[in-house]
């Protein structure tokens, strides 16, 4: 009996030691990049160009082009990953093509990123002649945020009881009407939990944009999308490693912006999810 | 007249033959319970008459199925599930709100004025008798309703977009007997204009409101005839063991 116990008590110290370890690190990223970034961030900072060989000023065109880079990923690959994902799961038969298919999205999402940049420069740079640009990056970016998207949107989907799709078709309403009508309504919050995903794996990504977007120095803002632009994770490489002499606490600031901006358009999705949870009735 | 003529079917989901050369005919206007122990195909054989069995990615049909001496595969499925309703085995409401629910099937069907979305949709809670208890709050979601009100709330939301046949399947097994007893009086009101087939466990529900009876075991209809009949004296043993509680 005591023998029993002892194992238990071993078995919860093991678990949650190992439940804390994953807390800890998490912590001490935040906490570092927070104490060390905070001096650095100021107005200027936010809303200034570079100067000095990008030691001083700030770092605003970054910024912007990381947003124009999300943005332009997700209205990309929102709208065909989701109705991928309606495919998937509502009409797709069980067949080799759609075997195919789903062995694709899942081979796609273990891609590494680099091979991603890659394929966007011979893609989009070389062979559509986009060059290096917004619409590049955005677009390889897309691509590789769409198998997070595809297969949350389907699990979201495919959570939505069969029972509603049954009441809905028994009462005369076609396929269509009852995805439409029972079925999405349902799984937006499941929809949007794979955009949250995607939004800060492609904010955060540095190899997609290298060879598709970035520029190194661009002290002004892009005027379409087809100019390059400078982005967050791309200049935070840029002063770590190809600057000399660059402050310490500019590096963190670049840092602490990017983080805060990625949590920030998590925050935005997680009470617009919430909003949409309350109103779930079942 | 001959609702529903069905010669010779046969039923299988993949490997499972779940009906077994069935020959019946659905009366207009009158109520046929079907009994039966579980996996007995009753359920399978109602779902063949509004063709929800479809769903089922395995599904393969033979034989001759006639919905108003119609080829039941060559009328368009939506207006056949229009003109075939069905109440489920458990009170199913849809994530909306009272009006929301009963006003989705004709809203689908095109309906748009409100006026008479408003109309339809009081016609139909009376009918269920369900009105004067709701009438106060339409526009709260129906999962704040007790189980019995959201099966009426599920037959009124049915009789919206006015069907000619009503499918009940087990629409009783969730509820206590006062629901139940609710729920028998509107079927037996709603005889008068629709005609029904009732799927149900309760032997006793089907001496009660049928007015035929069919018996189904391991998906062979064993026997069909007037409810007293089968109550009384049923020409197969199986029936009578079964009435009996011998088995099932």
């Amino acid at each position: 009996m005591r023998n029993t116990q002892r194992t238990q008590k071993i078995a919860f110290f093991f678990l949650f030691l190992a439940t804390l370890l994953i807390v800890i690190p998490v912590g001490m990223i935040v906490v570092i990049i927070f104490q060390k970034g905070i001096p650095a961030i100021n107005w200027q900072f936010l809303s200034d160009i570079p100067r000095q060989g990008m030691r001083a000023g700030g770092i605003y065109p970054a910024i912007i082009g990381t947003l124009y880079l999300v943005l332009g990923a997700i209205i990309f690959a929102l709208p065909i990953g989701l109705l991928a994902a309606i495919y998937l799961s509502e009409y797709a038969k069980d067949n080799l093509l759609n075997r195919i298919i789903k062995l694709a999205i899942v081979n796609l999402s273990g891609v590494p990123s680099v091979v991603y940049g890659l394929f966007g420069l011979a893609l989009f740079v070389v062979f559509l002649k986009f060059g290096a640009s917004i619409l590049s990056g955005s677009l390889t970016l897309g691509i590789m945020i769409l198998p997070i998207i595809i297969t949350t949107s389907r699990e979201a989907l495919e959570s939505v009881p069969q029972s509603f799709r049954e009441v809905s078709l028994s009462l005369g309403a076609s396929k269509w009407q009852t995805i439409r009508h029972i079925v999405l309504p349902n799984a937006i919050p499941g929809v949007l939990t794979g955009t949250i995903l995607g939004l800060g794996r492609a904010a955060g990504e540095t190899a997609p944009i290298l060879f598709t977007v970035a520029a190194f120095y661009l002290p002004q803002l892009p005027k379409s999308i087809f100019d390059q632009a400078m982005a967050l994770p791309y200049h935070l490489y840029v002063i770590s490693t190809q600057v000399p002499n660059v402050d310490e606490k500019v590096r963190y600031g670049t840092a602490l912006v990017l983080l805060t901006l990625v949590l920030f358009m998590n925050l935005v999705a997680i009470i617009i999810r919430y909003n949409f949870r309350k109103k779930k009735k079942w | 007249m001959v609702k529903f003529n069905i010669k010779n079917l046969n039923i299988w989901f993949g490997q499972i033959h779940a009906l077994k050369s069935v020959n019946v005919e659905i009366e207009a206007n009158e109520i046929l319970s079907i009994i039966g122990p579980s996996n007995s195909g009753k359920t399978s054989f109602l779902r063949m008459l509004n063709r929800l069995n479809d769903l089922h990615p395995e599904f393969k049909m033979s034989g001759w199925l006639e919905f108003d001496n119609e080829d039941i595969r060559k009328i368009n499925i939506e207006d056949l599930r229009k003109r075939v309703g069905m109440v489920f085995a458990l009170p199913l409401p849809l994530p909306l709100s009272i009006f929301d629910n009963i006003a989705y099937g004709v809203k689908m069907h095109g309906l748009k004025r409100r006026e008479r979305v408003s109309e339809i949709v009081e016609r139909s809670l009376k009918q269920a008798y369900l009105w004067d208890e709701v009438k106060d709050r339409l526009d709260v979601s129906a999962f704040k309703l007790s189980g019995g009100q959201q099966q009426r709330l599920c037959i009124a939301r049915t009789l919206a977009v006015e069907p000619e046949v009503i499918l009940f399947d087990e629409p009783c097994s969730g509820l206590d007997p006062i629901s139940t007893a609710k729920v028998e009086e509107a079927m037996l009101k709603l005889k008068k204009d629709y005609t029904i087939v009732l799927v149900t466990n309760n032997v006793k529900q089907a001496a009660r409101v049928g007015d035929r009876t069919a018996f189904f075991l391991s998906g062979e209809l064993v026997e069909l005839d007037k409810t007293e009949k089968i109550f009384t004296a049923p020409a197969d043993q199986r029936t009578d063991g079964y009435i009996r509680g011998k088995f099932g």
